[in-house]
């Protein structure tokens, strides 16, 4: 019997980590790569590629030790430097059941959507070199500590083993989402506009590759959210349900917006409006029940168009590919909402002093969980400021990070790469 | 020898290009182009950014017909082309000096 469940959930999460990937390369890389002009489309793309081999590497010798060994409050230690002691047998204080290796990859994949998210503030304008070293100073200085914060063991955050603040973010909201989304707006402001902006065209060339890309972070997501279950668990079947529901309000409520504000209904607003939706849904997901995530779910979709449409503008900051008025705020959104809606209903693995389930949030008659929440998010702006300044600074000083005049104009492609996207004459 | 340059809707093509076949015009050059007279352009909407559009997609056809022929030509491709509606385009009629078959020389109109 327990040999069956753990090779069921093995199952699962190996599955899982799979999807996870699949969010980064190609879902990412095609969401990114269609809102940008042409002549930028393969190094967008292979920024987040890039991550997909740098954020491993850096994993493999000690980010995950840094995340996941128990440590202080703040970081992890160095008990699994090179993956020392990770393997077949599992680590009983994250998952029991499935061996530390697949609980090692699962998380991985994580840290590499992380700072890819991020690309699409500094989108067709930050030097590649440059961007390699920003994001290994900033895994460093924000990932690493904030995940440790947030799921380490005696992490600072961590509700469920140990934390001072006890902060529900099941998937992510704090960790994925507010520091890639707060550290962007910090990438947009720094790097400053691209030459050009607003008044020049800068249309998305290619809507139906961002499609496709999109549709594939809605399926990778089943991964991310439901995978966070870490067993193949009726916990995780309710945080799948959350997951989808969340991204299709969001997608409802983001063209209804629109709609209400007279625009058309479109198909850049409905894909924008899931991942929105989707976003916030992630703290959330192992957390709440069906209805409250259509709830979360269409809020994110109305915050976030407004955002990314009315805030953006009157500010006239270039975060090129709204990763700050996405993930930064459908993040923020999401994680305080949870603080409301997280029941032990859905979720009971906390216990009270009694042995009986703990009270989670609002909803349970525990209001205080919201100001934890609001903990949890500054925690993760404040770092993911200070944290993105700092390796800004230093890559800006080694290498540079902003591209020159000419090699803007000529597009990452040709100028960063050497290639061309799109070669129809040949 | 006349040289008739029209610039259409690209969804006229076919029905264009049946209708000069039709009455024995085989040869022309086709190129897509980017244009607009009277014709307003629209707006597009992305994530609240609007822009406005008003070099719309366009079909130029070139072809060189004898100066006896030029007029039926011209009432078969702009009947061919018309929708009635604004943005159906214009037709441009240039004399020509002289005519060249590359594979053999041939002058004038046998090497049309």
């Amino acid at each position: 019997m327990k040999s069956a469940q753990s090779a069921g959930d093995n199952a699962w999460m190996l599955v899982s980590a799979a999807l996870v990937l699949m969010m980064t390369g190609p879902g990412l890389a095609l969401f990114y790569g269609g809102l940008v002009r042409k002549k930028n489309i393969l190094g967008t793309m292979m920024q987040s590629f890039a991550l997909m081999g740098l954020v491993t590497v850096l994993w493999a010798i000690c980010g995950y030790s840094l995340a996941f060994g128990e440590g202080s409050s703040f970081v992890g230690d160095l008990r699994y430097l090179f993956l020392n002691g990770v393997g077949a047998a599992p680590n009983g204080d994250y998952a029991g059941t499935i061996p530390q290796q697949t609980f090692m990859v699962y998380q991985l994949m994580f840290a590499i959507i992380t700072p890819a998210l991020i690309t699409g503030a500094y989108a067709e304008r930050m030097r590649f070199s440059g961007m390699l070293l920003f994001t290994t100073l900033w895994m460093f200085l924000v990932y690493f500590p904030m995940a440790h914060m947030v799921w380490g063991k005696g992490g600072f955050l961590n509700a469920f083993l140990g934390g001072k603040v006890p902060c529900f973010d099941f998937a992510g909201g704090t960790v994925v989402h507010i520091t890639s989304g707060v550290s962007a707006l910090v990438c947009a402001i720094y790097l400053g506009k691209r030459e050009g902006y607003p008044n020049e065209q800068m249309k998305p060339h290619s809507l139906t590759l961002s499609f496709v890309g999109a549709c594939l972070l809605w399926v990778g997501w089943f991964g991310f959210n439901a995978g966070s279950a870490l067993a193949a668990s009726s916990l995780a079947t309710s945080a799948f349900v959350a997951t989808h529901f969340g991204a299709a309000a969001g997608a409802l409520g983001w063209i209804l917006a629109e709609r209400i504000q007279g625009h058309k209904m479109s198909v850049l607003g409905g894909i924008s409006g899931a991942v929105a939706g989707l976003v916030a849904i992630t703290p959330a997901s192992g957390f709440v029940k069906p209805f409250p995530a259509l709830f979360i779910g269409a809020a994110a979709g109305f915050v976030c168009y407004t955002m990314v449409v009315k805030v953006k503008q009157k500010f006239g900051y270039d975060d090129s590919l709204d990763a700050f008025g996405v993930h930064g705020i459908g993040g923020t959104l999401g994680a305080l909402l949870t603080g409301v809606f997280a029941t032990n209903a859905v979720n009971d693995a906390l216990k009270n002093a009694a042995g009986q389930p703990a009270a989670l949030g609002l909803v349970d008659g525990n209001g205080m969980q919201v100001v934890n929440q609001l903990t949890g998010c500054a925690i993760a702006a404040g770092l993911a400021v200070v944290g993105s300044l700092i390796a800004l600074k230093i890559s800006d000083v080694i290498i540079g990070v902003r591209l020159d005049g000419k090699e803007e104009q000529t597009g990452l492609d040709v100028s960063m790469h050497g290639e061309e996207g799109y070669n129809f004459e040949s | 020898m006349k040289k008739i340059e029209a610039i259409i809707q690209p969804f006229k093509l076919e029905e264009v290009k049946e209708a000069l076949k039709a009455v024995g015009i085989d040869g022309m050059t086709i190129t897509e182009v980017r244009g607009h007279g009277r014709q307003k352009g629209h707006k597009e909407v992305y994530r609240g950014q609007e822009y406005n559009v008003d070099l719309l997609p366009k079909v130029k056809i070139e072809l060189v017909v004898p100066s006896a022929r030029a007029e039926e030509v011209i009432k078969t491709l702009s009947g061919a082309a018309r929708t009635g509606n604004i943005g159906d385009g214009k037709i441009f009629i240039y004399d020509v000096a002289e005519a060249i078959r590359i594979r053999n020389e041939d002058r004038g109109e046998s090497a049309l």
